[in-house]
């Protein structure tokens, strides 16, 4: 129990050490960074307003996604690179049944919580379909989820007739933007939801203990009484879960969708934050606040990149450069150099 | 033991080749003929035109979903053609489809380029055939004595009225925000290039200049970072309407006011009709037109060949506009909206 806690506090330190790393940066480059200011939006409504509320409110969605990323990676040992096909496939189906056939209607076709609800089957139905490839038919979760990743946008053009509905309901806007009253953006109190209710089953069911020990060793799992196949599973439809969540947001935001550009590259964002949560990406253990505090870390950096002006099609490039850092730090040779260095200057708090 | 290994291999195998045929399928089924299959379509043609028609994902944007509504429109049997269409967004696929093409033996080859290169060899070919090729929407790096005609837009030109425009405005100062396509696109290139001049000759001050890709969510978060930084700014210049619309939602939850005679003048391009809609209801300032009505000028070029004449010009460049919010009408949203 004690030594598991150790480990916890461990893996933790990763995300809080770039968090704090990149809070430094801009507490000395510019401290307006912490600014937050009350103000309204054009409704009228209160909205608090700065950069760290920016944070908050865009890393949602990517915090969404690293819930199902962390579980998929833990138990198939490979990541889903469909998620951003698959947000495009929530969003579109989310307005095909608002909007019904008309692509601009006055009135919305069905209440928005049915809407969400079909959205949510339709991307469980998807995280189903990549689950049965990866868990039954042993393929590469990589190469399972490729098929996805290269329809799924044609498959939401084909859903909505290649239109381009546009919602003029100012309800629905809400879920990406502020509840009329309530200053905080919206898409941080739905991250909040999902990371309780993923904490509670966590806590209270046997999900998180089967995940590892599935993604550990499946054939000790299977001779314990585990199916590995079905954890597996499982966990590519909790994926799916999430997707229709971040799709919902995603399409708020805007009351429209694009094809081929919404959530674009979100995947890659997604199996960033477990790695930044220093989850093993071949799969494991793992812990669920860390790739959630990973999630928020990267977009902490994306804004920073943005208020400093670097070139938004620079970003993935800084990006890489993070992933490098990461994954040579992971390896057991630094891992050994650093705590041989460690032991050298600290050899009293080892004792401790 | 080992049986079951093998049987586990023969199962992974057996998977890895459905995947394989599913994969090759849908790779097929990019590039392959929709509507009037040629061989069947034989026996019915007769006296019709064959036209073989290579086009960009319809998906891409809403440009090129109207793009492709209006050829289907045009080359229908009902005008007395035979068209065959293919679709990528590759260009390898693309020449693929042009020599399936070549070897039905189309009358026309139409052609909007994914890429600028290695077009000659295949046209070539064509011109060996007695194909006629005519390129719409898209140059390409080839000789003109390869095609007949080519129909494109002049982005330089549309970035030019749209700064025009900026600068009849006469604002006591220009504070803007520019937001920009994919970078190197002949959109991207042609609506910079003018905005980049007229801002050098009058002083204008750039507030920020990055490429939000085509995409409003990339134009919302950048908009968003300068609202939180507190610059001022007074006009957002993007280079389409999905990244203008993404501006105007950050604008939106600043309480910042945009449109005729607010604080923000909003500029678009490519004239969605939800776009023109904006204009009509006075929230947005412009838009200009990027025009994918490219089918009616083909079918002129086609006539005027089938006639036995040529084309005046080998490069017809097509009549765009610039709409003002203070002077558009529902008619020009009807008419022009795509």
């Amino acid at each position: 129990m004690n030594k598991a806690k150790v480990s916890f506090n461990k893996q933790l330190l990763i995300p809080i050490a770039a968090l704090v790393a990149l809070a430094l940066f801009n507490l000395i480059k510019d401290p307006s960074f912490f600014k937050i200011a009350l103000g309204t939006n054009s409704a009228g409504a209160p909205v608090l307003s700065g950069y760290l509320i920016t944070i908050l409110d865009y890393g949602s969605e990517l915090a969404i996604l690293a819930i199902g990323m962390t579980l998929v990676t833990a138990a198939s040992g490979g990541q889903d690179i469909s998620v951003g096909a698959a947000i495009a496939i929530a969003g579109s189906v989310i307005l095909r049944v608002l909007c019904g056939t008309n692509s601009r209607p006055d009135t919305l076709q069905a209440p928005i919580i049915v809407a969400f609800l079909v959205a949510c089957v339709v991307a469980m139905l998807f995280g189903a379909f990549n689950g049965i490839l990866v868990a039954y038919f042993k393929i590469q979760p990589m190469v399972a989820t490729l098929i996805l990743f290269t329809a799924g946008r044609s498959i939401a053009a084909w859903i909505n007739n290649n239109e381009l509905p546009i919602i003029s309901e100012p309800k629905f806007g809400y879920f990406g933007g502020y509840i009329p009253g309530v200053p905080i953006p919206t898409p941080f109190f739905i991250a909040m939801i999902c990371v309780i209710i993923i904490m509670l089953v966590l806590k209270f069911t046997t999900l998180g203990l089967y995940t590892q020990a599935v993604g550990i060793n499946g054939s000790s799992s299977r001779l314990n009484g585990i199916n590995p196949q079905f954890i597996k599973f499982l966990t590519f439809v909790i994926l799916g879960l999430c997707v229709a969540v971040a799709g919902l947001i995603k399409v708020s935001r805007l009351s429209t969708i694009n094809y081929s550009v919404i959530a674009k590259d979100i995947e890659m964002d997604a199996i960033l934050a477990v790695a930044l949560g220093g989850n093993s990406l071949s799969g494991g253990k793992f812990n669920m606040t860390a790739s959630i505090l990973g999630a928020y870390v990267i977009q902490f950096l994306t804004t920073t990149l943005y208020k400093m002006n670097v070139q938004s099609d620079a970003l993935s490039a800084y990006k890489a450069v993070v992933v490098i850092i990461l994954v040579v730090l992971s390896t057991p040779v630094v891992r050994k150099k650093l705590s041989q260095l460690g032991a050298a200057i600290l050899p009293k708090k080892k004792e401790a | 033991m080992r049986k079951m290994g093998k049987r586990i291999v023969a199962t992974l195998l057996a998977a890895t080749m459905m995947v394989g045929l599913v994969a090759c399928g849908g790779g097929a089924d990019s590039s392959s003929t929709s509507g009037g299959d040629s061989d069947g379509g034989s026996s019915s043609s007769g006296d019709k035109i064959k036209v073989g028609i290579i086009n960009n994902d319809p998906n891409e944007s809403g440009y090129r979903t109207a793009n492709d509504k209006d050829l289907k429109e045009m080359f229908s049997e009902a005008n007395g053609y035979e068209a065959s269409f293919a679709y990528s967004l590759k260009n390898d696929e693309q020449i693929t489809a042009a020599q399936k093409f070549i070897q039905d033996g189309v009358d026309y080859l139409l052609l909007s380029a994914a890429d600028t290169a290695g077009w000659d060899s295949v046209l070539k070919d064509a011109q060996d055939a007695g194909i006629h090729v005519i390129l719409f929407d898209r140059t390409i790096d080839a000789s003109d004595s390869l095609y007949d005609a080519s129909i494109v837009s002049d982005m330089a030109k549309e970035g030019e009225t749209a700064a025009n425009w900026l600068k009849d405005q006469n604002l006591s100062e220009y504070n803007i925000i520019h937001l920009q396509g994919v970078m190197g696109s002949a959109a991207q290139q042609g609506r910079t290039g003018a905005l980049d001049d007229l801002a050098k000759e009058n002083g204008w001050n750039i507030v920020t200049q990055q490429t939000a890709e085509w995409n409003a969510e990339k134009a919302q978060q950048i908009v968003q970072s300068v609202i939180d930084s507190g610059e001022k700014f007074n006009v957002i210049y993007a280079e389409n309407d999905d990244m203008a619309k993404g501006a105007v939602e950050a604008l939106d939850k600043a309480n910042i006011s945009h449109g005729v005679g607010k604080d923000v003048i909003v500029m678009g391009f490519d004239c969605n009709k939800w776009a023109l809609e904006e204009l009509l209801a006075q929230n947005w300032n412009y838009d200009g037109q990027c025009n994918p009505f490219q089918a009616k000028y083909i079918d002129d070029v086609i006539k005027t060949i089938e006639g036995g004449g040529t084309p005046e010009q080998k490069t017809i460049i097509m009549e765009e506009k610039g709409f003002d919010a203070s002077t558009i009408t529902q008619d020009d949203v009807d008419k022009y909206g795509i």
